[in-house]
């Protein structure tokens, strides 16, 4: 454990920082602003990482501003926002199911989403905020469903967890027949759509995710973290120590379903960056606890980064980042679980 | 915030003139099952309390009711006269403290780290560490014997030293009601006795009011100074050990033939139970 830095005033007021999750978080903030820098100079029209600080602060060539604004920094800015709220919707879950595996993609909620966002696809037509709107309705219906399936006079973290992952399965079956549906344009925009990508994306993507990350994250940082924390000891031991399990639960929740389903919204389901980007974190911080603002950070650095290199990786063939993130967190996965196997635990 | 809540202590136990957690005439009851009906119960301010029956006797569900993570279904809990469900769970925390019978404790978290989110009711977003929790959280492992272990791993301890440190935490909660639910279940002889020492110690040394659930009725006689025997969702005997814990009443309870002696010890009440009946 590092050494808490406290400050305190004559008031009362108290807050402990640790130096160790800052720097982690600060660390991972400059990795994504450096990989955004880069990110918005490549492509068929490079620009220097000077031009590209010049046009971010307004005083670069009318054409470079046009090609920022346009069409590079609203696609940074998604992939910034959506790995950031799948990190902290992932960290928050993980520590509600008390397991490394309670990740919105194993627990069926971006398979909800993606239900949702298929059937706008396929079924209903429409795109943008339509395509919003349907995948939050679905992770917001599946998150109800597994809340109520798993619920037996409170909320136990393997039960969540296997129920989440039947109703993943189902939901999965339910993907496959919405697909089976469609005529082949549709096919073809609904499976880019569910691999994960970041092309094409503008404000218009952005502004749903933006909007709700601006209420939701505070709600998450300032209000239920604490709360969470206790939580993790127990339901019990919390509800000893003062915590009102039952609503800090419930607020946490719908935060995460929201902030995934968005995010699956602007970028469709992009593998494995909720469930890594929060045990990446804590690796790094070495702190106990849910790590929220420090996965939040790592989630962002993350999935830039892997749209950076799901770009340039193959010359002339760009790979949608949900390929990228997808390996990568399969080998992670697998090196965790061999890392646990190591240390002897199951 | 702290003399605040100091002084909301001494108004409420002005208030009332009876025992500051009582149970009035409660109904418990999980999803199907009804464990106790017409339940009541009081416990002695500054008594070191200990709740003894059979297995499925209600005495766990009794205390997860008095500590309010069990919502009667009918009847009420009492703290300081007033029902515990209607008061704010915060202020309960600071009265009333609970160490359940099984507890996780998160991953690569350090006692220290343990001992402190005991504080958890005592702070906020904006009062994260006063010089008060950092005094208690020292006095707490102090008085736990956990001071010297206090960087270690709570995943790295022995049994017996982390019951030490969950004791701790419940302790750094600063509770005047201590309520512990089986603390010696999976520990060995020595260790069971070694917390059971440290809880008569606390509630000798710091006047606090301690309710245990006991399996081992030697044990429970020889610490508690009130004795509460339940079977089949009643209490069947109340009162010190010495008059709970006679031959008739062990065979009534627990349905044991035996010889109640005195413990050489401690002059306690010592059951023997009788050699096997052919």
């Amino acid at each position: 454990m590092s050494e808490a830095i406290v400050i305190r005033t004559s008031g009362g007021f108290s807050v402990r920082l640790r130096p160790r999750p800052l720097a982690v978080g600060a660390a991972c903030v400059l990795v994504a602003l450096v990989v955004a820098v880069l990110a918005i100079g490549g492509g068929d029209y490079p620009m220097s990482p000077a031009d590209v600080v010049r046009t971010l602060l307004g005083r670069g060539t009318s054409a470079d501003a046009f090609i920022v604004e346009q069409v590079r920094l609203p696609r940074v800015l998604t992939a910034l926002a959506a790995g950031g709220a799948l990190a902290l919707s992932g960290a928050a879950f993980q520590a509600l199911a008390r397991n490394p595996l309670g990740s919105p993609d194993l627990l069926g909620f971006t398979q909800g989403a993606a239900a949702g966002a298929l059937t706008v696809i396929v079924v209903i037509g429409g795109g943008g905020l339509a395509l919003a709107a349907g995948a939050v309705t679905g992770g917001l219906v599946t998150g109800a469903a597994i809340y109520l399936l798993a619920w037996r006079e409170g909320l136990h973290g393997s039960r969540l967890v296997l129920v989440g992952i039947g109703v993943a399965a189902t939901l999965t079956g339910i993907d496959g027949y919405l697909l089976t549906r469609a005529n082949i344009p549709d096919a073809a925009r609904a499976v880019l759509w569910l691999t994960g990508t970041l092309d094409g994306r503008g404000w218009g993507d952005l502004a749903p995710l933006l909007a709700a990350m601006i209420v939701v994250v505070p709600i998450v940082l300032l209000g239920c973290a604490r709360g969470l924390r206790i939580l993790e000891m127990g339901d019990d031991a919390a509800t000893a120590l003062g915590v009102r399990v039952e609503r800090v639960r419930l607020a946490l929740l719908a935060s995460a379903v929201l902030l995934s389903a968005l995010a699956a919204a602007a970028t469709g389901p992009v593998a494995f960056v909720a469930l890594t980007a929060p045990q990446l974190a804590r690796r790094l911080t070495r702190e106990p606890g849910p790590n929220l603002l420090p996965s939040l950070c790592m989630g962002a650095a993350l999935l830039v980064t892997a749209d950076l290199v799901a770009q340039r990786l193959i010359p002339g063939h760009r790979l949608p980042v949900g390929v990228v993130t997808g390996v990568l967190g399969g080998v992670y996965l697998i090196g965790l679980l061999a890392g646990r196997r190591r240390a002897g635990r199951p | 915030m702290a003399h605040e809540s100091t002084r909301e202590r001494e108004h409420e136990r002005a208030e009332g003139g009876g025992p500051r957690l009582a149970g009035r005439a409660l109904t418990l009851a999980y999803e199907r099952r009804t464990v106790a009906e017409g339940l009541t119960v009081a416990i002695p301010d500054r008594s070191f309390t200990v709740v003894v029956g059979p297995n499925a006797c209600g005495k766990s569900t009794l205390l997860r009711a008095l500590a309010r993570m069990l919502k009667p279904r009918s009847g009420t809990v009492l703290l300081d006269g007033r029902d515990i469900h209607a008061r704010p769970t915060r202020t309960v925390a600071r009265t009333l403290g609970l160490l359940p019978q099984s507890s996780i404790a998160p991953d690569g978290i350090t006692v220290a780290e343990l001992v402190a989110r005991g504080r958890h009711p005592h702070q906020g977003l904006f009062r994260q560490w006063s010089r008060d929790d950092e005094r208690v959280v020292q006095e707490s492992m102090a008085a736990t014997g956990v001071a010297d272990l206090a960087d270690a791993y709570v995943d790295e301890l022995s049994g017996g030293q982390r019951q030490r440190v969950w004791i701790a935490m419940a302790l750094a909660q600063e509770t005047p009601l201590l309520l512990l639910d089986e603390p010696t279940t999976y520990l060995d002889i020595a260790h069971q006795i070694d917390v059971l020492d440290l809880c008569a110690r606390l509630h000798r040394e710091q006047g606090r009011t301690l309710v245990a659930v006991l399996h081992d009725l030697n044990h429970a006689a020889r610490y508690a100074d009130h004795l509460i025997a339940m079977r089949d969702g009643r209490v069947v005997a109340e009162g010190g050990p010495a008059e709970v814990v006679t031959a008739e009443r062990v065979e009534e309870v627990f349905g044991l033939p035996c010889r109640v002696i005195d413990d050489p010890e401690t002059g306690t009440p010592l059951v023997v139970p009788a050699a096997h009946r052919r």
